[in-house]
C-alpha cells in the first residue's frame, strides 16, 4: 500500500466523515461550554482573590494553585470514576465540562488578577473621588481596561481548553479524537486520525494567529 | 455660619509613622485655601482624608457640609460633593475626553445623556479644550489633560474642589495654563483646597495659606502675612529655601 492510500485514503475519509463531523461538533460544544463557564468562574474567583476578606482570599489562592497543579487527565478520571463512589455520577460530557471548567477557571482567575492589578491605583482613586459605586467603578473603568490586557492570554487559554477536550475521549465521550479512533478501528486505516489532527489544527491555528495579532496591537496602543 | 469643611483632631498613622498629628482646620464656603510645606509633611494625606481616599484614626473627625466623612451609606454623597484633581491627572484612558466628563454625572447624579453632554461641552469650552472633546487622553498634552481633569471634577458640581499638586508633573511651559484655569475658578467663588509648590499662585489667589510640617499645621493666615512676615522659624526656613531656589 502506498503512503497516500494509507494516510490519505479518500474512500475511508468519505465513509468516516460523518462520524468525524459529529465528533467535531461535540468537541466544539464541550470547548465552548467549558470556556464560558471557566470565564465566569475565573472572574468571580479573581474578584474574591483581590477584594474580599482575608480568609476568602486565601481559599481563592489555594483553589487557583491546586487546579493549576493538577493534570487535567487526573482530574477528569477522578471526576468520572471516583465521584460516583460518593453518589455524584456525571455523564461523560458533564464530567469533562466540569473538569475543564475547574481548571480553566483557575487559569482565568490568574489572568484576570494580573489584568486588574495592572490598572494603576490612580484609576481606582479617580473613580472613588467622583463618587462612583464599586459596581460602576468595576464595570465602567477597571474591567474595560483590564479586558484589553487579558484578551491575548485569555485567547491562549481558550486554545488550551479546546486542546484539552481531547482528553475527554478517555471517559468515552464521543468527541473528535474518540470518533477518529473509532473510525480508524472500523476501517482498519489511520486516515480518520490524520484528518482529525488536521481538523484540530484548522480550528486552533486562526486563534493562535489572533493571539499574536492582538498582542502586537495592544503593545502598539500602550506605546502610543 | 458653619464651615463647609470641618477637620477636628485629625490623626493618621501609617504603621508606626505619624503622617498627621492632630490637625484642626475649618474651611468656609467660597474660601480658597493653599496648603504649603515640605515634601512628606502630610499635605496629600490631609486632603485625601477629606474624601476618605485615606482613612484616619478614631477620635478625629471630618465633616463636609455637616455630613461626617466615614465608611457607609453617606460616603457616596460626600464624595459626590468633593471633587479632586490629582498630580498625575488620572483620566480614564479608554474613554474619550467627552466620556471622561460625562460618566460620573450620568452614573452618580443620574443625569440624562443629552444633558450630560451639553454640560461636558460647556465645561470643556470653559477650560479651553472644546475642540478636543472626541480625542483620547493620551492624545492631549499634560496641561490639556489636567484641564480635562478639572472639568471632570467640576461636572459633578461639587461643593468643594481638592487639588493635590496639580502642576507638579507638568512641563514648565504648561504650568501657566492650568494655574490660569484654577485662578478663574477661584474668582468665580468655587471653594478650593490646593496643595501646591507654586508660591506665586498661593500668594495671589489664596484667601488663606496653611503651612504644614511633620504632620502638623505650623501656622496659617492671609498670604501676605505668611509670606512677608511669618511668625514661626520653621515657616521662614521653608520659604527661604523654596523662594531662593
Ligand atoms: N501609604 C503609605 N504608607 C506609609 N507611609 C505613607 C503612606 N502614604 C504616605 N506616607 C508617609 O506619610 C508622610 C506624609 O506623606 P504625604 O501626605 O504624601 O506628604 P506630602 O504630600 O506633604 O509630601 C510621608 O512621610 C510619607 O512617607
Ligand atoms: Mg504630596
Amino acid at each position: 500500500m502506498s503512503i497516500t492510500e494509507t494516510f490519505f485514503n479518500w474512500g475511508v475519509l468519505t465513509s468516516s466523515f460523518p462520524l468525524l463531523l459529529s465528533g467535531l461538533r461535540v468537541t466544539l460544544l464541550l470547548g465552548l461550554v467549558s470556556i464560558i463557564a471557566g470565564l465566569i468562574l475565573g472572574l468571580l474567583i479573581s474578584l474574591i482573590r483581590i477584594y474580599s476578606i482575608r480568609p476568602a482570599r486565601i481559599v481563592a489562592k489555594i483553589y487557583i494553585d491546586v487546579f493549576r497543579s493538577i493534570p487535567i487527565l487526573v482530574l477528569l478520571i477522578v471526576v468520572y470514576y471516583a465521584l460516583p463512589f460518593v453518589g455524584f455520577r456525571l455523564s461523560p460530557f458533564m464530567s469533562a465540562a466540569f473538569a475543564l471548567t475547574l481548571v480553566s477557571g483557575a487559569y482565568t482567575a490568574e489572568i484576570f488578577r494580573a489584568g486588574i492589578e495592572a490598572i494603576p491605583r490612580g484609576q481606582f482613586e479617580a473613580s472613588q473621588a467622583l463618587g462612583l459605586s464599586y459596581r460602576h467603578m468595576m464595570m465602567d473603568i477597571i474591567l474595560p481596561q483590564a479586558i484589553r490586557i487579558v484578551i491575548p492570554p485569555l485567547t491562549n487559554n481558550c486554545v488550551n481548553v479546546v486542546k484539552d477536550t481531547a482528553l475527554a475521549s478517555v471517559v468515552a465521550m464521543p468527541d473528535l479524537l474518540k470518533q477518529a479512533t473509532q473510525a480508524q478501528a472500523l476501517e482498519a486505516n489511520p486516515t480518520p486520525l490524520i484528518f482529525a489532527a488536521l481538523m484540530y489544527v484548522a480550528l486552533l491555528w486562526p486563534l493562535i494567529t489572533l493571539v499574536g495579532r492582538l498582542e502586537k496591537k495592544y503593545r502598539r496602543e500602550t506605546a502610543r | 455660619m458653619t464651615a463647609l469643611v470641618s477637620i477636628r483632631r485629625l490623626r493618621k498613622n501609617f504603621d508606626r509613622f505619624t503622617a498627621l498629628d492632630g490637625i484642626d482646620l475649618e474651611i468656609d464656603e467660597g474660601e480658597v485655601v493653599c496648603i504649603i510645606g515640605p515634601s512628606g509633611s502630610g499635605k496629600s494625606t490631609l486632603i485625601r482624608c477629606i474624601n476618605l481616599l485615606e482613612t484616619f484614626d478614631d477620635p478625629g473627625e471630618i465633616l463636609v457640609g455637616n455630613i461626617p466623612v466615614k465608611r457607609g451609606k453617606q460616603l457616596a454623597s460626600v464624595r459626590a460633593e468633593v471633587g479632586m484633581v490629582f498630580q498625575s491627572f488620572n483620566l480614564f484612558p479608554h474613554l474619550t475626553i467627552r466620556e471622561n466628563i460625562k460618566l460620573a454625572p450620568k452614573r452618580v447624579r443620574k443625569v440624562g445623556d443629552k444633558e450630560a453632554d451639553e454640560k461636558a461641552m460647556q465645561l470643556l469650552n470653559r477650560v479651553g479644550i472644546g475642540a478636543q472633546a472626541d480625542k483620547y487622553p493620551d492624545q492631549l498634552s499634560g496641561g490639556q489633560q489636567q484641564r480635562v481633569a478639572i472639568a471632570r471634577a467640576l461636572a459633578m458640581e461639587p461643593k468643594i474642589l481638592l487639588f493635590d499638586e496639580p502642576t507638579s508633573s507638568l512641563d514648565p511651559e504648561m504650568v501657566g495654563e492650568v494655574l490660569d484655569v484654577m485662578r478663574q475658578l477661584a474668582h468665580s467663588g468655587v471653594t478650593m483646597i490646593v496643595v501646591t509648590h507654586e508660591m506665586g499662585f498661593a500668594r495671589q489667589v489664596a484667601d488663606r495659606v496653611v503651612f504644614m510640617n511633620e504632620g502638623k499645621i505650623v501656622e496659617s493666615g492671609r498670604p501676605e502675612n505668611i509670606f512677608d512676615s511669618p511668625k514661626e522659624n520653621r515657616t521662614r526656613e521653608f520659604l527661604n529655601a523654596v523662594l531662593t531656589r
